[in-house]
């Protein structure tokens, strides 16, 4: 992202290796409200418990992404995984960015220093993606637990919901350059909720009929779901190559909305 | 000495369809404190802040350490110190951790900013402060600490933008005094203020600044000098009789301003002036005599007092 930023953003605007600084200022930060970090770990795991284990002793199996079927619990964990790296990422990127450009103050007096704007842009997707990471991992291993990591392939779920991260956190990002209003977050969560709750989250994509399913192939939290799920089960196929390419595409698409509008947003 | 740190020309800015800043001149050179004086409103933080390279500049050049601001501003930002009329802390940190972090901003090694950290924190008087929380700290002390903060970098230049606004008046002195210090030491100061008492005290040179231009240059007493007369005879009537006695004051003075509650007389002699006035029968409520300052020459420039 920091290249590509580099290409498309003005002299003023470019990022530099003084995005570490931000990086730093976060960590002082949380230092002292550690716990708000572990309370963002929590909510996929009470999902997983109220859905997974739950619904599950009514649910039975259901077929994977190759139609083997697993436990619902193992079909369901992988979704939640990956809704909550955009539910995370969109929420850090969205709400929390525009209330630190609007209220907030602290951007405007580090923008006084040598730190420019694509630092802080740059900084900020990578300390959600640092977020991001820990409550993957540490949701991984309660899966890992509770048997529902099914291949050593899992492994990969933890950069798989990095990517997902980077590519909502970046999407997001650009779309609050264009917020005006907290009015205009409910759009965000307009966007954020149907995608939660049809990216064959719940339930397999072959339950819906087929005209809902070729709608679903729009949702990019369906390709983030397929990824992390397949890998978790291990159930890899060359589609897996699609579902990368669209949350790269949809990361980068959105890096560069950023690097145009940063300098409108902040430098005015 | 003569080296300039900061020239504009034709400077402008325009924000959708206000103009904020409209086509200034100016030369600030190395070693002196250069005041922008005027009401809210009149450019002076747009000028700020295409100074502190934050803001890009609509039309003119500006120069700042003989760079650009849009291509060089980190360059011309990492020799800055910039004190912004909100004071923008990290109110969530420590005192002690919002002077760090804004120095590694500036990339500068963890070891040389703990040096200077002690020594800012005894120059802003905040020794027993530094591990209180930003929220909790008084308005002067705020104060204080945001420009101990510009000063982390040991910068070249240091912008003040309305470094006073807003604090009491004890709170003011003390400031004062610790600008008066960075003065002595010779750093270069720009300030913005809409104090007269202020630009007096601290400037060396200052521009009065109204609806985006500049209307005056030159030095407080030179401003003075050139714009009003010595001293000022105040004037303040019994309701309702500042009509009649306006009449009776006719031709006393070189140059007279109307206020709403008072009267203003511009004269070389104000006890001259004010036993005058009694010899034409006039009974003021209260009379005032002083000398002239940076607001007269407002008024007189602009035909509006500087705080409304």
């Amino acid at each position: 992202m920091t290249t590509l930023l580099a290409r498309v953003a003005s002299p003023t605007v470019r990022p530099s290796h003084r995005v570490r600084h931000l990086l730093e200022h976060n960590l002082i930060v949380y230092r002292s409200v550690w716990w708000v970090i572990l309370a963002g770990f929590f909510e996929p795991v009470f999902y997983l418990f109220s859905i997974g284990i739950g619904l599950g002793k009514l649910v039975g199996d259901v077929p994977g992404p190759n139609g083997e079927l697993v436990t619902y619990a193992a079909f369901v964990a992988p979704a939640m995984l990956a809704a909550s790296a955009m539910n995370g990422a969109v929420y850090e990127s969205t709400f929390n960015i525009f209330f630190k450009i609007r209220y907030g103050n602290t951007y405007k007096a580090i923008l006084a220093t040598p730190v420019a704007p694509g630092d802080i842009a740059t900084g900020e997707i990578v300390w959600s993606l640092f977020r991001g990471a820990l409550y993957s991992a540490g949701f991984i291993v309660v899966m890992a637990l509770m048997g529902l990591v099914e291949s050593p392939w899992g492994v990969l779920a933890l950069p798989a919901t990095l990517l997902i991260g980077f590519a909502f956190g970046a999407v997001g990002m650009a779309a609050t350059t264009f917020m005006r209003s907290w009015q205009d977050f409910d759009l965000v969560t307009m966007v954020t909720l149907p995608l939660f709750l049809f990216s064959a989250t719940f339930y397999p994509l072959e339950v819906y009929p087929e005209f809902f399913q070729r709608f679903t192939q729009f949702s990019p939290l369906y390709h983030g779901t397929e990824l992390v799920r397949s890998l978790t089960l291990g159930t890899l196929d060359s589609g897996l190559w699609v579902n990368i390419g669209v949350l790269v595409g949809m990361g980068l698409a959105g890096s560069a909305v950023i690097g145009r509008r940063l300098e409108r947003l902040l430098l005015s | 000495m003569n080296e300039s740190l900061v020239t504009a020309r034709g400077l402008t800015k325009r924000f959708d369809d206000l103009t904020a800043v409209d086509g200034v001149d100016f030369d600030i050179q190395r070693g002196e404190v250069f005041g922008f004086l005027g009401p809210n409103g009149a450019g002076k933080s747009s000028i700020m802040r295409m100074i502190g390279a934050t803001s890009p500049i609509t039309a003119g050049t500006l120069t700042v350490f003989g760079l650009d601001p849009y291509a060089d501003g980190r360059e011309i930002r990492s020799r800055l110190g910039v004190v912004p009329q909100e004071n923008m802390l990290d109110e969530e940190l420590r005192v002690r951790d919002n002077l760090y972090i804004y120095g590694r901003y500036f990339s500068l090694p963890r070891k040389v900013i703990n040096e200077r950290i002690e020594d800012l924190l005894a120059f802003a008087h905040l020794e027993d402060k530094r591990t209180a929380k930003v929220e909790h700290l008084s308005g002067g002390m705020k104060r204080r600490l945001t420009i101990a903060r510009a000063l982390i970098n040991e910068p070249e230049l240091i912008l003040l933008d309305e470094p006073t606004t807003g604090l009491d008046p004890q709170a003011r002195h003390i400031l004062w005094d610790r600008l008066y210090r960075l003065k002595q030491q010779g750093s270069t100061l720009i300030i913005t203020t809409h104090y007269m008492d202020e630009a007096e005290q601290l400037c060396d040179r200052l521009v009065v600044m109204d609806q985006g231009r500049i209307v005056a240059e030159g030095s407080p007493r030179s401003l003075i000098e050139e714009h009003s007369h010595r001293e000022v005879l105040e004037l303040r009537f019994p309701v309702g009789t500042q009509e009649s006695a306006l009449l009776k004051l006719d031709g006393l003075a070189p140059r007279q301003e109307t206020l709403a509650d008072r009267v203003l007389l511009y004269v070389d002699d104000a006890d001259r002036a004010l036993a005058e006035v009694s010899a034409r029968g006039l009974q003021a409520e209260s009379a005032v005599v002083r000398r002239s300052t940076l607001e007269d020459v407002f008024l007189r420039l602009t035909g509006r007092s500087l705080v409304e």
